[in-house]
């Protein structure tokens, strides 16, 4: 018992008591900012592994960039990764950063469903599921609950079955061989449920977009929610998303 | 069959195809069964790829009392009947890479004891085989029932199927299906531009980034015939071991959950923390994305991360030592890990387990050791075995080896050091040398990767083979749980955490 109370002395209060204001330091790459400089955009475009990077005028997809940050390497004078984390959506386009934009990323409140707010804004379950992601996202979303990010105090958690969820949070790019268990699982959440993409495999299949051993028909039938960009998203970037969308400001 | 005059390579090298000598399959099985009985060899790598309308075979086998790797090659010809004698019942640990070979490219192993699909690839050679009709294996009895998991689990983690077969609380057998991973890694790696496949190397295994890219690299850089410099590879080493650190804290934490002890679930998170913010502060991911580039790196190690480094090594290995003594003492937790999910020596053996999975079963296997890269002969690294074999087992291993880790990473601080100017930066326009093999092994904290790769006569890449240490590894989770309780399931899978995607692909 002597021990166990020394123990918590040590590690003293490890949660971060402000999470929408925290702070995260370089080289942490969150939402980038193109200036207006001008170069050569054929180049520019070619440099970005996942193709995220569109031209006339110069855009930035977030939900296709892996936050490699070699853009930003190759043509510092164009792009810049900020360390501002708060860079979940409800709409895709939203995530799309043009030249000269330096406006913050917010859930757009006007297209939230009325439901949402009104349901879930002080107690939200989900389900994972991870369709073909690579353990780091599912790892982040574990990590949201631990004691420094203490996801629970805001009554968000994760539950064991669908049938007990209030939405479903799919990693992943959707490979082939879980279309149909990701099908089933948000089939049996009962309405109304929240559907929200974390990491850019799953919000475009970054890497894996044109393998053929993945299948991602079923989002052309579902309305997507929440879009959680990152490769893997950080605990700070899933919070805020899934505040700003239950959440009434 | 002589063994003397097989090809040998050393870790992290390439050699011509053309010096790779090609077996008759009686051969072929006769030098792989020499080989293999051998207590210091196993087997690395199996694998076939087309040639023309041919298959190839290649098996690469690694000694680790001579440090060399023995590769042996075998041609199945187009006319020939598909079906090739199989070496499992003689070498059983071969099992699941004959099993591979089976189930992408049709071949028949004759008495195979469990000729299964693996991951139900997309371009599998029967497309009838389907993750929905995977046979499982079945007893038709009164008195016992089956158990199915998965392949969604309760908890926030990967999918795999688990079908349990139980007279009443009591598992008799696991069979662990997998496949529902599967987003076709190695084809793409053949499709994707140098910068690209550095990526996809990264996405392997999400929770082993730099034990994968790592691998990738030196097997992408020995092609070119390139090396990088000093210092970026002790950042690469350096990094290893923090992921290794930063998992085995986690996992402790896990089986802490798993044994109702709270207080060390919510310590060991946080420790983890410590460690994976570090790696963020250095490359600007938790997880070591975008620090290992080929040729180089945008994230040279500095003397001011060095000295952040060793405060927070120093604050982690109190709070850290101070807990896992605690938790190891605790009898409620001794409880729950003593004598569950045990692996005999013997066993571990025949299974052909790697990494953490062999050694906590006294079967000394380490890259770091039989197969060092640079920084480890540099700075040797002395690794260790546990004795049970079971949860408590892999519980002392991991806690010791974080000891290690730390011991290891501050004799490198200490005796190298870090000149941030000395870092190249990463190099994509390779030319990869025509007609060449390349293999490459690296001890990530589950055991052994091997990346191999071919190149055709233009240089380019023809073939792209990723074993995770998981595929040796699965087969020893099913067996440890014969004759527990399965409740006793969760903690000993969170013992071993084997990896499904990188098992996947």
């Amino acid at each position: 018992m002597i021990e166990e109370i020394k123990i918590l002395i040590h590690n003293g209060r490890q949660y971060i008591p402000d999470l929408r204001n925290a702070k995260l330091k370089s080289p942490f790459r969150g939402r980038p900012e193109i200036s207006t400089a001008k170069l050569d955009e054929q180049a520019l475009a070619a440099v970005c592994p996942l193709g995220a990077i569109y031209l006339n005028p110069v855009r930035l997809d977030m939900g296709k960039c892996a936050f490699c940050g070699e853009c930003a390497f190759a043509f510092p004078e164009k792009i810049k990764f900020t360390t501002d984390f708060r860079i979940s959506s409800n709409k895709r386009e939203d995530l799309i950063v043009k030249e000269g934009d330096s406006h913050e990323i917010r859930v757009d409140e006007s297209s939230i469903r009325p439901e949402i707010k009104k349901i879930f804004s002080k107690s939200l379950k989900l389900r994972q599921v991870s369709a073909g992601g690579d353990n780091s996202c599912e790892t982040e979303l574990g990590a949201c609950g631990n004691a420094n990010f203490d996801m629970g105090r805001f009554g968000i958690e994760f539950t064991a079955s669908p049938r007990h969820a209030d939405g479903i949070v799919v990693t992943g790019p959707i490979s082939e061989n879980m279309a149909e268990p990701l099908q089933i699982a948000w089939e049996a959440i009962p309405e109304p449920k929240i559907f929200v993409l974390c990491g850019v495999d799953a919000i475009s299949g970054g890497i894996f977009a044109d393998s053929p051993a993945i299948n991602r028909s079923f989002l052309e039938k579902v309305h997507v929610d929440l879009f959680i960009p990152g490769n893997p998203s950080h605990p700070l970037t899933i919070i805020n998303g899934l505040l700003d969308l239950t959440r009434s400001k | 069959m002589q063994t003397d005059n097989i090809l040998r390579i050393k870790n992290n090298s390439s050699v011509d195809l053309s010096e790779i000598i090609i077996l008759s399959y009686e051969a072929f099985s006769e030098a792989a069964i020499q080989l293999l009985k051998e207590e210091q060899n196993h087997c690395v790598s199996y694998f076939a790829y087309r040639k023309e309308n041919d298959l190839q075979f290649l098996m690469a086998v690694a000694d680790d009392n001579h440090h060399d790797i023995a590769i042996i090659s075998h041609l199945l010809k187009d006319g020939e009947t598909q079906a090739l004698e199989s070496l499992t019942p003689a070498i059983f640990a071969l099992h699941i890479f004959e099993r591979e070979i089976h189930e992408n490219f049709g071949v028949d192993f004759i008495n195979h004891p469990w000729l299964k699909p693996v991951r139900f690839s997309h371009d599998r050679f029967n497309q009838n085989s389907t993750i929905n009709n995977y046979p499982f294996y079945s007893i038709k009895s009164h008195e016992l029932h089956e158990v199915g998991v998965g392949p969604i689990h309760a908890g926030v983690i990967e999918p795999g199927h688990f079908r349990f077969t139980c007279n009443g609380e009591n598992v008799l057998h696991l069979e662990i299906q997998l496949g529902w991973q599967h987003r076709g890694v190695e084809p793409l790696f053949l499709k994707k531009n140098n910068l690209q496949r550095n990526l996809l190397a990264e996405n392997i295994a999400g929770d082993t980034v730099i034990g994968h890219t790592w691998t990738f690299a030196q097997t992408m850089e020995t092609l070119a015939g390139i090396t990088v410099t000093e210092q970026t590879q002790m950042e690469r080493a350096l990094a290893l071991e923090l992921e290794r650190m930063a998992i085995h804290t986690g996992d402790i934490g896990a089986l802490c959950v798993d044994a109702a002890y709270h207080l060390g679930a919510q310590v060991f998170g946080i420790l983890r923390t410590a460690i994976i913010n570090f790696t963020q502060s250095w490359c600007g991911n938790r997880f070591g994305k975008s620090l290992i580039r080929l040729g180089g790196t945008y994230f040279p190690f500095t003397e001011e991360l060095k000295q952040d480094l060793l405060q927070i090594l120093a604050r982690y290995e109190k709070q850290f030592l101070e807990m896992s003594h605690l938790t190891y003492r605790l009898p409620s937790v001794q409880n729950r890990f003593d004598f569950v999910g045990n692996i005999t020596t013997q066993q571990a053996r025949l299974l052909g387990t790697v990494g953490l999975s062999a050694r906590m079963s006294q079967v000394v296997r380490d890259i770091r050791v039989s197969h060092p890269a640079y920084a480890y002969q540099r700075f040797p690294y002395e690794t260790m075995v546990a004795e049970k074999g079971d949860v408590f087992a892999r519980f002392l291993l991991k806690r010791k080896e974080i000891k290690r880790s730390i011991a290891w990473i501050r004799n490198l601080m200490e005796h190298f050091s870090f000149d941030a100017s000395q870092t190249k930066k990463p190099v994509y326009n390779l030319r990869l040398k025509p007609n060449h093999f390349a293999l490459s092994l690296t001890e990530g904290w589950r055991g052994e990767i091997c990346h191999c790769a071919l190149t055709d006569q233009n240089g380019a890449l023809k073939h792209y083979k990723i074993k995770d240490p998981s595929m040796h590894n699965w087969k020893s989770l099913e067996l440890s749980l014969r004759n527990l309780e399965i409740s006793d399931f969760p903690i000993n899978n969170k013992s071993y955490n084997l990896s499904y995607c990188g098992h996947d692909l």
